[in-house]
């Protein structure tokens, strides 16, 4: 896929290596499926090398997995407490899912799944489902209080409760939108300033070199922290459904 | 945009939905209970270590306020044996003193009134043999006899300015 010349938009492109049709439906095992499919392969293996041995004092990979499981363990206890905890799997699941499909797609002449936004999309759609399900199951009718903070006069209220509203039903879309965009503007970024190494030549071509150089850690930080951030809102909803206010 | 390809998003949805539960398979059956594992198991190791050392430390403590208190009893015992030891030595010192005392002076009595007897004795013998004497002296010089009282009382008296 790489050998002709290529705008910046054709690393989003999906190709499908197996075409499958059921029901009418394609769903075909293409490109973004494969690193989805890498995506879970490196996660098992980072776990199952990290794990091998279970020393006391950890080698350096049972220490990215220990941190890993203490970054994220400690993010839903602060943010959603103990009660939480339960949902501790599928954070976890989510964050390594974003992180590794950020990281992945930032490796030369790979897809990144997480640059698309209907995968971002579904994440988050069912996300805003859980939790209202959650919430409506926790505390009945009680959650529509959530829509009005304590407190609140109530001639203030007329404002902020359709505000409340909209944003509570904003939440998917910026979920979605906030990845999506970081994802595609850095690759975009990338892929441009990559192209101008070419067309500088040899000589000039060292000053978007340089800048490429520069962004790929910039990237690299984004990548982590998109992953971060998308597995935080996710507490913080869970947090309003699980303990509302 | 390939985003925005309808066409795309079944397959996406689908393998999305494939991959993320094989995912959370992995997370919650197998990395979540490997490292949750390990980590406990360090806590308690921790844990065990840490009560291990407060109860030597407690023991520490018991032993040097025993070694302390045996101390300080040893210390009290030796100030009372030097103190009654002291008393002792003062009182038999006192004893002896006062005996070796009584006898000195017993002695010095003693010498003193043999002293005052030998004293008496020796003047009473020079007052008979200052009279006898004197006797001697007048009727030798004088040719004259007097009656022993008045002499007496000349010695006496003689022997009082002498004195």
């Amino acid at each position: 896929m790489a050998a002709e010349s290529h705008g910046p938009m054709h690393q989003f492109e999906i190709q499908r290596l197996i075409p499958l049709d059921v029901a009418g439906y394609d769903i075909s095992f293409t490109n973004s499926a494969a690193f989805m499919s890498l995506a879970v392969i490196c996660t098992f293996l980072l776990f199952w090398v990290a794990t091998r041995h279970r020393t006391m004092v950890p080698s350096r990979w049972q220490s990215v997995a220990e941190l890993t499981y203490e970054f994220v363990g400690g993010m839903v206890k602060d943010n959603v407490g103990t009660q939480g905890m339960a949902y501790f799997p599928f954070i976890f699941t989510l964050f390594m899912f974003i992180l590794l499909g950020n990281f992945l797609g930032l490796l030369p002449y790979a897809f990144t799944f997480t640059s698309h936004i209907v995968v971002n999309a579904t994440l988050a759609v069912f996300i805003f489902l859980a939790v209202t399900v959650i919430g409506f199951a926790r505390h009945g009718l009680h959650y529509f209080s959530l829509f009005l903070p304590p407190g609140t006069p109530l001639p203030v209220a007329f404002i902020l409760v359709p505000i409340e509203i909209m944003s509570y039903f904003i939440r998917p879309v910026s979920l979605s939108l906030r990845l999506f965009a970081n994802m595609l503007a850095g690759h975009v970024l990338l892929k441009v300033l990559a192209g101008f190494i070419i067309s500088l030549g040899i000589v000039f071509g060292i000053v978007p070199f340089a800048a490429v150089f520069a962004v790929t850690f910039l990237e690299l930080m984004v990548a982590a922290i998109q992953a971060y951030v998308f597995a935080l809102l996710t507490c913080i909803y869970l947090n309003d459904a699980i303990n509302l206010h | 945009m390939p985003q925005f390809d309808p066409a795309s998003f079944p397959s996406q949805i689908f393998w999305l939905v494939i991959t993320f539960v094989a995912l959370y398979a992995v997370i919650s059956k197998f990395a979540i209970p490997r490292i949750g594992e390990i980590l406990e198991q360090r806590a308690r190791l921790i844990q065990d270590d840490l009560d291990r050392a407060g109860a030597l430390k407690a023991d520490t403590d018991a032993a040097i306020a025993a070694y302390e208190k045996a101390m300080a009893d040893a210390r009290n015992q030796a100030r009372d044996v030097l103190f009654t030891a002291t008393n002792e030595l003062k009182k038999v010192a006192d004893e002896k003193t006062a005996t070796v005392n009584a006898e000195v002076n017993k002695q010095i009595a003693d010498g003193e009134a043999r002293i005052a007897k030998a004293k008496n004795e020796a003047l009473g013998s020079i007052k008979s043999i200052a009279a006898d004497t004197a006797r001697e002296a007048v009727s030798k010089l004088a040719g004259l006899t007097l009656d022993a009282g008045k002499i007496d009382s000349a010695v006496a008296s003689a022997l009082n300015d002498a004195r």
